[in-house]
């Protein structure tokens, strides 16, 4: 199998989805990745200058709704599927703040 | 060595929409915990979003008052991370194709002026509020959904002086389209800054720094200004500067690292497959700029020519919206410009600082505002009596109303005034002969007089015009 994809490069998506990869599975979607990038490169030999990228799929456009405001009233059926839910907020493990805006 | 310094600003501006971004849930601040939120806000499976035109339209808004080129097929982005405060575990944004870019807006530092470009505007939601206590985090996601406009300065602003006017100026634009509310102290306008020095003359921009915990317009200023001269001095000794994120520390009025970054952030964009890409045709464009808010310049050149108040007074009294807003109804209430200028400038922005209020938050209106500066003006009362009327119309009173029940109403009439002016002239007949011999010190000592016996309620003019006549006559 071709090295379309190294298990460094494997390893960080898998951070990046928050997933544990252990040793096997490593090596398993390493390989699996490698030949989807594979298909890909198939892909890449047809020549698409001048081809505008394809951002959607989607013939539509402006699908939109006017601004008006319509509370649903959503909020305890919400929390009684939350884990855990103290004084109507979501309870989640104290985060650090890694946040980005 | 000599350096130059280039600073980024982007700026996060909430819209005051009545809905959501995406979903129908209303926009409102105070309301418990999570009670503005249903399942697109919280992600569930096979929700789907719809974009709010409302927002669409606060963005071509902000663009023309930015005055950028407005992309006409824009479309959202996916942008993926892991965070509580946002359970779809993706912000719904635009990277590829901003609905706008390549604007400007135009800055004053020190008598000179500049314009400072505008790199793109793009519209985004919110994310929900964590916060943090006992070993735990608690997620309110009623901020989740709320429509955002990010703008993005391009690297032109070259101190930290321009930086502050820059805010300055496009808060104020973005005021006076009435978008937003644009208040960093609540959280309607944030501010996230770059700064990098560089020896004059280098061509590549030095390595940058990120600075967080920026709360106010000052504080931006001072921690760009304590970052410029750490920079420089760490270049200065030979060192160099890492590629970092640093937190202003309101206390010391430094910055301190907060941590290293390393390589770029990784966040996987691609086009948002939910919704469908805009389309914003020049039709839409040209109704939406019919409809927008007279901007502050033309503003100050409509007070300046048609209500004949200096540039000063104009430029002043546009600062914000709020304050334009009021002169104007003051003024279209019957209050002369002049005097409704004076006194928005005077006691008006005393009271505001003195009680640390915004002009919305009191009970101050224009209606009596403009009732007491025409009972000036007709003479009912004196600008000396107007103060006390003033503090009555600050706690909301009517200013007849207040002038009647407290007695202010100035004496103006002959009939009354001619008796006590002829009382006061018999009782000091040595201030009539000092008079005749041309002692005019006379005259102050018989007006005080006569005040003396009216409380101080005499209307001046009239009582200088009627002893003028009884003296000569």
């Amino acid at each position: 199998m071709a090295n379309n994809i190294s298990k460094d490069q494997v390893q960080h998506v898998a951070e990046l989805a928050k997933l544990e990869l252990d040793d096997n599975q490593l090596d398993y979607f390493t390989d699996q990745l490698g030949q989807i990038i594979g298909l890909f490169e198939t892909l890449n030999e047809v020549d698409t200058t001048d081809v505008p990228v394809t951002s959607t799929v989607s013939d539509q456009l402006n699908v939109m709704r006017e601004d008006v405001a319509d509370n649903w009233n959503q909020k305890d059926a919400l929390l009684a599927n939350a884990p855990e839910t103290e004084n109507g907020y979501i309870k989640v493990p104290a985060i650090i703040d890694e946040s980005e805006d | 060595m000599n350096f130059e310094t280039t600073i980024g600003l982007e700026v996060h501006v909430e819209l005051k929409t009545n809905s959501k971004i995406f979903s129908p849930s209303p926009v409102a601040f105070g309301n418990q915990p999570n009670a503005n939120t249903n399942v697109i806000d919280w992600g569930y499976p096979g929700v789907l979003p719809t974009t709010n035109k409302g927002v669409v339209e606060s963005g071509i808004t902000a663009a023309l008052a930015l005055h950028a080129e407005i992309e006409k097929h824009n479309h959202f982005d996916r942008k993926n991370y892991f965070y509580p405060d946002n359970p779809k575990a993706y912000q719904i944004t635009q990277a590829e194709k901003p609905i706008a870019h390549d604007g400007w807006i135009e800055i004053e530092v020190d008598g000179e002026k500049k314009k400072i470009g505008i790199a793109e505007m793009h519209i985004e939601e919110d994310a929900g509020k964590n916060t943090h206590e006992h070993g735990a985090s608690f997620v309110d996601l009623n901020r989740q959904g709320t429509p955002l406009i990010e703008i993005v300065s391009k690297p032109d602003i070259a101190s930290p002086d321009e930086a502050y006017a820059y805010l300055e100026a496009l808060r104020q634009r973005i005021q006076f389209t009435g978008v937003s509310d644009v208040k960093m102290e609540e959280g309607s306008m944030r501010v996230d800054v770059n700064i990098s020095v560089r020896p004059i003359g280098q061509k590549e921009y030095g390595t940058k720094t990120e600075l967080k915990n920026l709360n106010s317009f000052n504080y931006v200023r001072k921690g760009l200004a304590f970052e410029e001269q750490r920079q420089q001095r760490v270049l200065m000794s030979g060192g160099t500067i890492q590629q970092e994120t640093r937190r202003y520390d309101e206390n010391s009025g430094q910055t301190i690292l907060m941590r290293v970054k390393e390589g770029s952030d990784d966040y996987r964009y691609f086009p948002e497959p939910d919704l469908p890409a805009l389309e914003i045709s020049d039709d839409w464009i040209q109704k939406v700029e019919a409809a927008m808010p007279e901007m502050p310049g033309k503003r100050r050149d409509r007070y300046v020519n048609e209500l004949g108040i200096t540039d000063y007074d104009a430029m002043v009294l546009t600062q914000t919206k709020e304050m334009s807003d009021f002169f104007e109804a003051t003024v279209a209430d019957g209050a002369d410009a002049k005097m409704a200028a004076n006194y928005l400038q005077g006691d008006v922005n005393a009271f505001l600082n003195d009680n640390h209020v915004d002009l919305q938050d009191t009970k101050l209106t224009p209606a009596n505002l403009a009732g007491m500066i025409n009972l000036i003006t007709d003479g009912t009362i004196s600008s000396k009596m107007a103060k006390k009327v003033f503090k009555g119309v600050t706690e909301g009173q009517d200013p007849k109303k207040f002038v009647e029940e407290n007695g202010l109403v100035q004496l103006s009439d002959p009939a009354q005034l001619q008796p006590i002016i002829d009382s006061v002239l018999a009782d000091n007949p040595q201030s009539i002969e000092d008079f005749n011999n041309g002692k005019d010190r006379a005259v102050g000592f018989l007006v005080g007089q006569i005040m003396k016996q009216t409380h101080g309620k005499a209307n001046p003019q009239v009582v200088n015009k009627l002893l003028m006549a009884s003296l000569k006559g």
